[in-house]
């Protein structure tokens, strides 16, 4: 019985008394099942798995699942720096590249998960300033921070994430948006993080020979690729379909026996090791890092790629983060514009395209059984 | 620590406890009544300061330098409709057409609300601060030997005002009662025949109404105003909210007292650039601990 459908708001059927009733906080028995698993239900924000979307999947959404796609944007990105090798053209599609992998990872807690990190860059910064601090100070290699910082990321995740993660979604929204505050201001205050200064002079992974910034562009572009595929294989397996699971009903996952919490606290973290290494990479493609870098406004540009690029989608996040990452570069001097045209368009795509603007269809076509037995159910569903 | 410093700390915490108050109570009323955490609160306070700043700037030929509290509680009043009106459209254009949809995308769309109206703000008024047109007197009088100035009188004085004045609309008006019954069963309040859409309306507007003028009168106050102050108030309303249990009005209130004397202790212990992170820490502990809050009810929610 998929009384999930209920507060379903597309659903013609619904009168708009019905459509316009908020959740219930202490109603009894039926009703409140009806009601809390509508809400916890994020299957519209998901992909095209909701009944009857599939066939309005447009060429371009299309064109970036099919599997040479992929391909294709790996050959241009290695090869970028015999087409255009500009110091320019290199440093934005180096950042673009960091940029790719934070949506990716935020993806996992936000897109696979249904779990909102508002201060995605804590994580970021907690990768950059590990590796910067132990690169500068210690006059360690960057390769051999790599272990630390996923440690400090994972410890990180287990302060925020331990104790929110067992209440309402919500609390984690702005818990983990008081988090990214409290990462940049203590980075900020501290000493051995070099305050307002922060820290310079960060070494790079070696030139192998090369340019030293086409050697870095090439390190990052195949890290970055490994974290894009790792994220889609890891939403693809059994783990993925958990946190799709728990995304979509997290009381009906608990009923078929998921660890809810497990898994939450699995997806928030596996997102905080992916920030902390894609720290890693700015620190070494910056060389000096500050507090500014990681405010709230770059945890929100992080967010806005994976829901632009359609939640759970990993083409589409990739997507989605070349845009916002380069979109600065076509449209200087306008940057206030651009964060209003931002924020409307976040309201707008969540009332009218919850999917993002590039749908993608994940692994599991719609079946017609299902399909069938959404509408039979329908009459019991109204209440 | 000697006495007078002691009772300076605590007015202090309590000057900076009911500007947090007045904001914390229109998140928790939106909490309390739809479930929504409007981000966009914090930014609604700045809107007042802004709406205030805009006001003075049009009438400061009329005042002079100097505001007395009357004309800046005039002012109040009208930044306090225009923020409210602000409230009510966002909830109207964002928040209702999204009403029964997946939380995460009305979380989503709430942090679009609050970028929209940030950078509405800078693109109107530009990125740089501002500077409020009129200042308050700085005489003050000292109790005990604690030092407090009237405007910082007043202004607590106004803040209780409104804070009074809510606590008894809701627990005594007919369209209290419906906010309450809401808050408990919205299902049952439409069987009731109560308009469940136009108390929600009414609830925002109620609450951007008090968070404008927490924002004029801090705009008053510190006489500097900007684009992205809403941003960090907003997240203090909230742990306020947390503090004292959320959805629970007078909850709200305590938990801003709370709030505001435990920054102004930690400040004076570890530093004023610690504020920020004291309080946030305050409020990770407080969800780990005790998630209902001091006054709270049920926060977790089961089938």
């Amino acid at each position: 019985m998929s009384i999930d459908d209920g507060s379903r708001p597309e659903r013609p059927s619904n009168s708009s008394a019905n459509r316009s009733r908020p959740d219930a906080a202490d109603a009894s028995g039926f009703v409140n099942a009806v009601d809390d698993r509508g809400d916890t239900k994020v299957a519209l924000a998901g992909s095209g798995l909701a009944p009857g979307k599939a066939s309005t999947v447009n060429p371009l959404s299309r064109l970036i699942s099919h599997p040479l796609f992929g391909l294709v944007v790996v050959v241009l990105a290695i090869a970028l720096p015999f087409i255009n090798s500009s110091a320019y053209t290199i440093r934005i599609s180096t950042d673009a590249l960091i940029f790719v992998m934070l949506a990716v990872g935020l993806n996992i807690v936000v897109g696979y998960c249904g779990l909102l990190d508002l201060g995605y860059a804590a994580f970021f910064a907690i990768g950059a300033y590990t590796a910067g601090v132990l690169t500068t100070t210690f006059g360690w290699p960057v390769i051999a921070t790599i272990p630390f910082v996923v440690v400090a990321a994972v410890i990180g995740g287990v302060l925020i994430g331990g104790p929110t993660l067992r209440l309402r979604s919500d609390y984690l929204a702005i818990v983990t948006l008081g988090f990214g505050e409290i990462v940049r201001i203590t980075a900020n205050n501290l000493d051995f993080t070099g305050g307002p200064n922060g820290v310079f002079g960060i070494p790079d992974f070696g030139d192998f020979g090369l340019r030293a910034d086409i050697a870095t562009y090439w390190v990052v572009t195949v890290v970055v690729g490994l974290a894009v595929l790792a994220s889609a294989r890891l939403g693809r397996g059994r783990l993925g379909r958990a946190w799709r699971f728990v995304r979509e009903d997290e009381d009906a996952a608990e009923a078929m026996g998921i660890h809810t919490y497990q898994v939450k606290f699995a997806a928030y973290v596996t997102g905080a090791i992916f920030g902390g290494l894609a720290g890693v990479l700015f620190a070494v493609h910056q060389t000096a890092i500050s507090p500014p870098s990681f405010n709230f406004l770059y945890s929100a540009l992080i967010l806005m790629a994976v829901v632009l690029g359609g939640m759970g989608s990993t083409p589409g996040v990739v997507v989605g983060a070349i845009v916002i990452a380069l979109l600065p570069e076509l449209l200087r001097g306008a940057e206030n514009w651009r964060y209003l045209v931002f924020g409307v368009l976040l309201i707008v795509v969540m009332i009218f395209r919850p999917q993002g603007i590039w749908p993608h269809r994940v692994g599991e076509k719609p079946a017609k059984a299902r399909r069938k037995r959404v509408v039979e159910d329908e009459p019991e569903v109204i209440p | 620590m000697d006495f007078e410093y002691l009772l300076q700390l605590i007015l202090n915490g309590l000057f900076v406890g009911s500007f947090y108050g007045l904001v914390a109570l229109g998140y928790s009323m939106v909490y309390g009544i739809i479930k929504l955490l409007n981000f966009a609160h914090g930014d609604i306070y700045m809107l007042g300061a802004f709406s205030g700043y805009t006001l003075l700037t049009i009438g400061a030929g009329v005042i002079g330098g100097q505001a007395s509290i009357a004309v800046l509680v005039v002012i109040m009043l009208i930044a306090m409709v225009l923020t409210g009106t602000v409230g009510l459209i966002l909830e109207r254009v964002a928040y209702r057409p999204l009403r029964g949809a997946p939380r995460l995308s009305v979380l989503i769309t709430a942090v679009g609300a609050s970028f929209a109206l940030e950078y509405g703000i800078a693109v109107s008024f530009g990125p740089n601060p501002r500077v409020y047109p009129v200042r308050l007197g700085n005489e003050a009088f000292t109790i005990f030997g604690a030092r407090l100035t009237y405007a910082q009188l007043a202004m607590m004085l106004i803040a209780v005002a409104l804070m009074i004045g809510l606590d008894q609309a809701v627990r005594r008006t007919r369209s209290g009662r419906a906010m309450r019954a809401i808050s408990q069963d919205p299902k049952a309040c439409l069987l009731m025949g109560i308009n469940v859409d136009s108390v929600i309306t009414r609830t925002f507007f109620i609450g951007s109404a008090l968070a404008g003028a927490a924002g004029v009168m801090s705009g008053a106050y510190y006489g500097k105003i900007d684009f992205l102050m809403g941003f960090i108030i907003g997240l203090k309303a909230f742990t306020a909210a947390v503090i004292g249990g959320i959805g629970n009005l007078r909850g709200a209130v305590l938990g801003a007292i709370v709030l505001g004397l435990l920054e102004s202790f930690g400040t004076a212990w570890l530093g004023s650039e610690w504020r920020d992170v004291f309080a946030f820490g305050f409020l990770i502990l407080f969800l780990t601990v005790r998630p209902t809050g001091l006054l709270g009810e049920r926060v977790t929610e089961r089938v």
